[in-house]
This record gives C-alpha cells, sequence and structure tokens, in this order.
C-alpha cells in the first residue's frame, strides 16, 4: 500500500488533471483543508494527520461485485488508491488445463459472466484457427446475432447498475426489463438464459428455431425506442450531467499507454475497435459506426455505450436480413458431433461420436493468441495446444482487468463520490479481472 | 502481420542492436513469432516500440505458460500491437527454471528472473503481478511485486503445471468408502 | 342497522355467560375456536418475519446479476416482501449467497455472516455456493456449508429467478415453523438410505452424535467446520 502525502500541484498536472483551476470540487476541498489546518492553532497538523485510509471492502453495495479498494483520503477527496483483486478468483485456467476441449467452453463462459458469447467466441476461434477448421456462413452470423445481442444486453446491466450508483435508481428497472426479452431470446435458442454454451468450435449447437427471427425483428424495433426513453431520462438530467460531466478524465495517450480497450478508449478519442479493424467471423458484411467521445469523461462514456446499443440493434438486423442458408456448424466428423439421426444408421458416426465424446478431439501442437472486441473491450484468448486432448494452457487476456488499472488515473485527485461513479463508467467485471 | 519475410527483416534489425538476442522467429496460423533470449527482451521492446518503421506502441497482453516437460520450462509471452497498421507481433521469451537444474526446491535454487517492461509499457503491471502470482516468475524492476489473485500468504504458484489442482473428490457409490465425510 | 347492533349485543352477552361456565372442555375450545383466531405470538412473530425477510446485497459472480433480476419487474420479489435489500448485515435477515465462494472471500463472507442478528437465515444461490459447483480446484471452497451454515440450497447455474423464489418460499415455511418434509418422509420411504460404510446397514449412534455435535457447535459460531 502507498505510503505517500497529499501530492504536490506538480505531480497531479502530469497526470492531466489540475485540480486547482480546473476542477471546483477540489479547490473547495483544498480551501478547506487550509482552512482547518489554520484554525488549528498550535503544533501545525502534518498532512499525513490529516489523511485517512478507508478500506472499501470486498462486501460493498458499490464496486460491483467483490473489489477491493484502500482509498487514502484526505476530507473528501481521493489522495490514492490501491485496487485489492482475487476475491472471486476460481481457477478457471487451471481448471481449462484438466478437461477435454470442448468442456472447457462452459468453464470459459463463467469468467466475464456478462459476456458469455465474447469468451466463447474467443476460445471456439482461437480453436478453429489453431486446428484450421472453416465454420460455415450460417454459423458466422448466428454468432454475429448473438454476440450483439449480449452485447447490448451487457451495455443494459451496466446502465442499469451505474444509474443506480449515481442516484437514478429507476434506470435498473427499466434497462432489467430489457435485459429479461434479451435473455428470452437466448431461451429460445440455446434453452438457458445465461451460461448457454451455444457456440461450438466449428459453429454453433443447434439452429435457431422457428419463430425466433421476429421475435429478434420485433425486438429490434422495440429497442431504439427505449434507447431514446433512456437518453430522455438521463441526458440532460441536471444531475447525471453536473456527476458526470468532467469527472475521471484521463488523456487518450495516458489510456493507451495503460492498456485500456473497448469503450473507455473510444470515448477518450481514439477511434480503435477490433469489429473494424481486424475484421473476424463476418464483420466485414456489416454496416455500422463507431461512436467515439471527446473528452473522456464519464458523460462520454455514457454516450458511447448507448450509441454502441444503437449500432448493435443495426447489425441485428443487418444480420438477419442477410443470413444465409446451409448448415450451422462444421461438418468434419472429427471435431464436430455428427447429427443424432446419424447415430442409428452410419457406424463411421457412431465411432466418431464416441470418441468426441469420451476422449474429444485432439488439437496439434501450438499456440496463438486470438483477440475479440467484448462489451468491455479487447478478449484474447492464448492456447497453448500440445497434440493431446487436453489444452496445455488457456488465458484470457481480460478487457476488465487491463482497464482497472486506469480508475487510479481517473480518481485521484477527486472526490470519493466519483470513484463510486468512475468505477460504474469503467465498467468492471470482477469474474473477469479474477479469472 | 508482418509476414515471414518483414518477420526476417525485424529479426535482422534487433540483432543489429543487440546480438544473440533472436533465437528463432516463426511464422505459424498468420502469426509472426519471435523467441527471444530473456536477457534481451527489453531491447527487442524497445525496439519494436520506438523504431519508426515498426511502431508497436500497444501492448495488448503480457501472459506466461509452463511447458512442463520441455526445458526451457517457463515462457513470457508479451503481444504487441501496432495501432496504425494494424499488425500483430508476438515476443516469446524462454526461461530456464533454476530449481530443475539440480533438483532443488524453488526456495532454494530461485526464480526464474526476468526484466520487468513496466516502463516501456505501463499496461504490464497487473498483468505481471499475475505472471508472478501464478508461476513464479520475478520481473525485475517491477515497482510493485505481490500476489495479485491468491491471498498474500498464500504458498505455491497455482498454474505451474506440477501444483495438484486442488479440489475434492466428488461423490459417487464407487468411492464413497474412501471418500471421508465431513463430520468424521 | 339498529337491528344488528342489538343482535351484536345479544351474542356478546351470551358468549360471556357462556365463558363463565356453561360450557366444560372439548365443547368450549370448539365454540371458541369457531370464534377467535387463536394463536401463539411465536406464531405471529414467525409470520411477520418469514413475510418480510430483509436480504442482503451479496451478489458475488454470475448468480448475483439473476439476484437482481429477481428485484426487477419480472419476477418481482415485493410480491414476498423480500424487496428490501439491505447493504449492511447488521439490518439484513437472509444472506444469499449468490456466486462461487473463492477462498480468499470465504473468511469475508464469514465475518459478514456474524455480524448479522439473529435470527438469520443463508440461502446458497447455484450450485457454487452449494457446492463448490463445477470449480473443483485449488481456489474455490467446496460448499459454502463448509465454513457457516446453510438453511436451504437452491441449484443451478445460475439458477432462475423462478427457482429461487422457489426456494424463498421454501424459506418462508421453514421460518413459519413448518419445515417441508423431506422427500423421504413425504413418500414414505424412510430407511432406503445407503450407509454403505456401516456393517450393519445403519449409522452407529456415536456416528449421529457427533454429526449432531459438528451442527451444533457451527451453529453456535465455534468459527470453522472441519
Amino acid at each position: 500500500m502507498a505510503d505517500e502525502t497529499f501530492r504536490d500541484e506538480a505531480e497531479v498536472t502530469e497526470r492531466g488533471i489540475d485540480p486547482f483551476t480546473e476542477d471546483p470540487a477540489a479547490r473547495l476541498a483544498e480551501q478547506i483543508a487550509e482552512q482547518a489546518e489554520r484554525e488549528l492553532e498550535g503544533p501545525g497538523l502534518e498532512p499525513e494527520q490529516e489523511v485517512l485510509t478507508i478500506n472499501m471492502g470486498p462486501h460493498h453495495p458499490a464496486t460491483h461485485g467483490v473489489l477491493r479498494l484502500i482509498v487514502t483520503l484526505q476530507g473528501e477527496q481521493v489522495i490514492d488508491l490501491v485496487p485489492v483483486m482475487g476475491y472471486l478468483h476460481t481457477g478457471i485456467e487451471k481448471s481449462c488445463e484438466d478437461k477435454s476441449y470442448w468442456k472447457v467452453i462452459p468453464f470459459v463462459e463463467r469468467m466475464d459472466y456478462l459476456s458469455y458469447f465474447f469468451q466463447m467466441e474467443a476460445y471456439c476461434g482461437c480453436i478453429e484457427r489453431l486446428v484450421g477448421l472453416e465454420i460455415p456462413p450460417r454459423a458466422k452470423y448466428l454468432r454475429i446475432l448473438h454476440m450483439e445481442l449480449d452485447r447490448i444486453m451487457s451495455h443494459l446491466v451496466w446502465l442499469g447498475t451505474t444509474a443506480l450508483d449515481i442516484g437514478a435508481i429507476s434506470m435498473l428497472w427499466y434497462c432489467f426489463r430489457e435485459r429479461d426479452r434479451i435473455l428470452d431470446l437466448f431461451e429460445m435458442s440455446s434453452g438457458q438464459r445465461m451460461h448457454t454454451r451455444y457456440f461450438q468450435v466449428g459453429g454453433v449447437f443447434e439452429d435457431i428455431p422457428a419463430g425466433f427471427e421476429q421475435k429478434v425483428r420485433a425486438f429490434c424495433e422495440e429497442m431504439p425506442v427505449r434507447i431514446d426513453q433512456y437518453e430522455a431520462l438521463l441526458d440532460r438530467n441536471e444531475i447525471f450531467l453536473h456527476r458526470t460531466r468532467d469527472v475521471g478524465v484521463v488523456s487518450r495517450e495516458r489510456m493507451l499507454e495503460l492498456g485500456v480497450t473497448g469503450p473507455l478508449l473510444r470515448a477518450a478519442g481514439e477511434p480503435w475497435d477490433l469489429r473494424k479493424a481486424e475484421p473476424y467471423l463476418a464483420y466485414g458484411d456489416f454496416d455500422f459506426k463507431i461512436p467515439i467521445g471527446t473528452v473522456g469523461d464519464g458523460y462520454d462514456r455514457y454516450r458511447v455505450r448507448l450509441q454502441e446499443m444503437r449500432e448493435s440493434v443495426r447489425i441485428i438486423e443487418q444480420c438477419l436480413d442477410g443470413l444465409p442458408e446451409g448448415p450451422w456448424i462444421a461438418d468434419d466428423r472429427k471435431y464436430v458431433l455428427p447429427p443424432r439421426d446419424e447415430l442409428s444408421t452410419s457406424m463411421e458416426a457412431l465411432i466418431h461420436h464416441f470418441k468426441l465424446v469420451t476422449e474429444g478431439y485432439r488439437v496439434p501442437p501450438g499456440e496463438l493468441y486470438y483477440p475479440i472486441e467484448s462489451p468491455r473491450g479487447e478478449l484474447g484468448c492464448f492456447v497453448v495446444a500440445d497434440g493431446s486432448s487436453k489444452p496445455a494452457r488457456v488465458h484470457f487476456r481480460d478487457p476488465s482487468f487491463v482497464n482497472l488499472q486506469s480508475l487510479r488515473d481517473m480518481s485521484v485527485g477527486g472526490l470519493i463520490a466519483d470513484l463510486i461513479q468512475n468505477l460504474g463508467m469503467l465498467d468492471p467485471i470482477i469474474g473477469g479481472v479474477d479469472r | 502481420m508482418p509476414d515471414a519475410p518483414g518477420l526476417e527483416l525485424i529479426a535482422q534489425g534487433i540483432e543489429e542492436g543487440r546480438q544473440n538476442t533472436v533465437i528463432e522467429t516463426s511464422f505459424e496460423h498468420d502469426r509472426a513469432t519471435l523467441v527471444v533470449n530473456p536477457e534481451g527482451v527489453l531491447h527487442v521492446l524497445t525496439w519494436l516500440r520506438d523504431t519508426p518503421e515498426q511502431g508497436y506502441t500497444f501492448l495488448a497482453s503480457v501472459h506466461a505458460a509452463d511447458y512442463l516437460p520441455a526445458t526451457p520450462r517457463f515462457a513470457v509471452h508479451y503481444e504487441l500491437l501496432c495501432r496504425e497498421r494494424v499488425e500483430r507481433i508476438h515476443v516469446k521469451a524462454l526461461l530456464e527454471d533454476p530449481a530443475a537444474a539440480n533438483g532443488d526446491s524453488p526456495s532454494e535454487a530461485g526464480l526464474p528472473e526476468i526484466d520487468s517492461c513496466t516502463e516501456l509499457f505501463p499496461t504490464a503491471d497487473y498483468q505481471e503481478r499475475e505472471a508472478d502470482d501464478f508461476f513464479g516468475i520475478v520481473f525485475r524492476g517491477h515497482p510493485d511485486l505481490r500476489r495479485i489473485a491468491m491471498p498474500d500468504e498464500y504458498v505455491g504458484w497455482p498454474q505451474r503445471r506440477d501444483f495438484p489442482i486442488g479440489g475434492e473428490p466428488v461423490l459417487y457409490t464407487h468411492n464413497e468408502i474412501e471418500a471421508p465425510r465431513w463430520f468424521e | 342497522m339498529e337491528v344488528e347492533r342489538q343482535s351484536l349485543r345479544a351474542r356478546q352477552l351470551r358468549a360471556r355467560d357462556l365463558l363463565r361456565g356453561d360450557l366444560e372442555g372439548k365443547d368450549l375450545e370448539e365454540y371458541v375456536e369457531e370464534r377467535l383466531l387463536t394463536t401463539t405470538l411465536e406464531n405471529v412473530l414467525n409470520w411477520g418475519r418469514s413475510n418480510a425477510i430483509f436480504p442482503m446485497t451479496f451478489g458475488l459472480a454470475c448468480c448475483a446479476i439473476e439476484q437482481i433480476s429477481l428485484v426487477t419487474s419480472r419476477y418481482d420479489i415485493a410480491r414476498f416482501g423480500a424487496e428490501a435489500f439491505r447493504a449492511t448485515p447488521r439490518q439484513a435477515d437472509l444472506l444469499i449467497l449468490s456466486g462461487r465462494v473463492s477462498i480468499k472471500m470465504a473468511p469475508v463472507v464469514r465475518r459478514v455472516y456474524d455480524q448479522m442478528l439473529e435470527p438469520r437465515w443463508v440461502m446458497a444461490m447455484g450450485a457454487c455456493s452449494s457446492s463448490g459447483g463445477m470449480f473443483a480446484n485449488y481456489a474455490v471452497v467446496q460448499g459454502a456449508d463448509k465454513f457457516m451454515p446453510v438453511d436451504i440450497h437452491v441449484p443451478g447455474c445460475p439458477p432462475r429467478p423462478e427457482a429461487v423464489l422457489h426456494g424463498l418460499n421454501k424459506l418462508q415455511r421453514l421460518i413459519r415453523g413448518r419445515p417441508d418434509l423431506g422427500w423421504r418422509q413425504r413418500y414414505n420411504a424412510v430407511g432406503t438410505e445407503e450407509w454403505a460404510r456401516f456393517e450393519s446397514g445403519k449409522p452407529t449412534q456415536e456416528a449421529l452424535d457427533r454429526a449432531a455435535a459438528a451442527i451444533r457447535s457451527v451453529d453456535e459460531g465455534e468459527g470453522e467446520n472441519a
């Protein structure tokens, strides 16, 4: 834990925050501190003695999960911040080394538990590239459809919980109402609301049922109306503006140095999105925009995510319009289960099925890092295959883990209430941070 | 990604600056990988970041892996990205395990060490701490190297291949005689 | 109106006369039961407790998101009176452990549980807090009942919100003093347990005593169990 006194002006200015001219709250805090020092006659109090270190412990309603923050305060101004992680460490990466390749899919889903389709895609995509398996176009479109629905769902949960932290409590109910509609769609296609195990190596597990397309179209018609309603509630809300405008600003260069990606980086002004930069699956076929912010404060992050929801709806509509017919999973029986109706007629299919279910397929030796764009940033999956039927190492470069490094830069110099807001706008999912 | 000839040029450029740094280059699955000597890793990263034609200014990931029966045992992987040309390059530094040479335990023989790149890329801060926590790889020069995910007083490096996976045996009828109940 | 008031008065006078001694024993009891709601203070308190449970916001992992969706409008937990989620353990009755309990988090959970005031209940929501779930490894405690008493387990990964509400209903019945009979009692199947390791086919009395003592010691908060 850092053992420092209040930083002097020069250091703080370097980080891009100038509290003594631009931030009225910090100026006020400084004035109060000076006045308090003046009032207390006698031996002058050292700055260390005015500093309070508190522990926003792992069990806290506002830390979006079990994140422990050791905050050093002077009055209400945050001087230093040390996050302590590990309270949700589940050893997923070690467990994956013990399971055959397809059994790993439910494990990796549960890391960042709001973007489960993205983790499945990162892992399945990595294995498909290692093996050299091409997935059929219908599978690509179905994967994109589900991933964009997941992106909207993740942003809805973010909006609901962050607005709850800031004080706009009714947003939670509105956002979760839409989220329940999306989970109904997931349940329709895969049978489960969360953690669906829908993507498999080679494509998707099952084709979408009849009636799914109509329901998704109905959802896509209604969703922009709902986003308009959310914007009407929050966009020009004076309290929301006061709390998020010019709060938690970190410069674009500093964000890049810290390795931050995703909506945080885009809000700071850098047009970097892996869906456009390194198109994977079939993202090259779709016409969508990437929302960019200008200032990089909390308000920009909010606007970027809301606009991303709109763009995701556009992608889903285009996906449905162009959904190709055909198989939904590759037909290479070495890696993909044969359809069940063949098991009673073909001996080969039975042997393939047996081998895949008991031992699993073997992946030739090699290692690969495959990044995709999850709702929080660059989600990369690194797999080391050693030729056996179990992976030798599965590692996820989780965006929340790396983005959390920017929390200190955002919050130092601000008030503790702004820390809560920064944490909300950062959108960390502690399952991804700790894995 | 730099293609195979481009990768050779990169390897040559690095070797001009510091001899015996690049051990191997490989180009698989459309990815370029440079296998380097761990002592020269800072030189390689600086060269890749600062040389104007290269410009790999974004470090996407630092992670470690344990290749246990093979030697050298550990490897630290760096994923670098050049945003202007959208190219990725993968740098791999292989580390020997000092404990394996003469069969000592890590507390006697020492832990594998490599230089930390937090000066060059501040994003490596938490990621190197994670590699240290799970594999025991010491990053020289890291400002604050302590455990990140395991409890502070934990003994052992969980993601090493010889660390047991832990947990309890699942009780079925065939093994419930061997497995103790919680009240016994 | 006048007639009704008169008849009520007449009935009251008659009741008073009767209670003075005209009815005896069983007749008196039946007469009183038909006319008064008999209860004891404890029943009333338990009824109140079960219908006004204050859960605590203790979301750990994925199940926490389903727990939040319990509060929201579709799977409304306010129907059962439990919508007042308290952040502080001092004011909460029910600790819903939603998510996997890692070894670093276990002492924190125990401390929060110790800070809760009696009467308190624990619901292990999901497979991970009931039994370690799919994570049988070094980092996850294999079931929260390794270190704290759990009243009700809700299976699922994550359980549907309806399943959690069903668990909540069972807990409410438990609180009202009518614990749901286990399925063996309900289907008259007592005696079908497999106690393979005991030669006589039944657990010995001392094993049962040790189990009972272990349960009691956990309830009295004597620290971690085994």
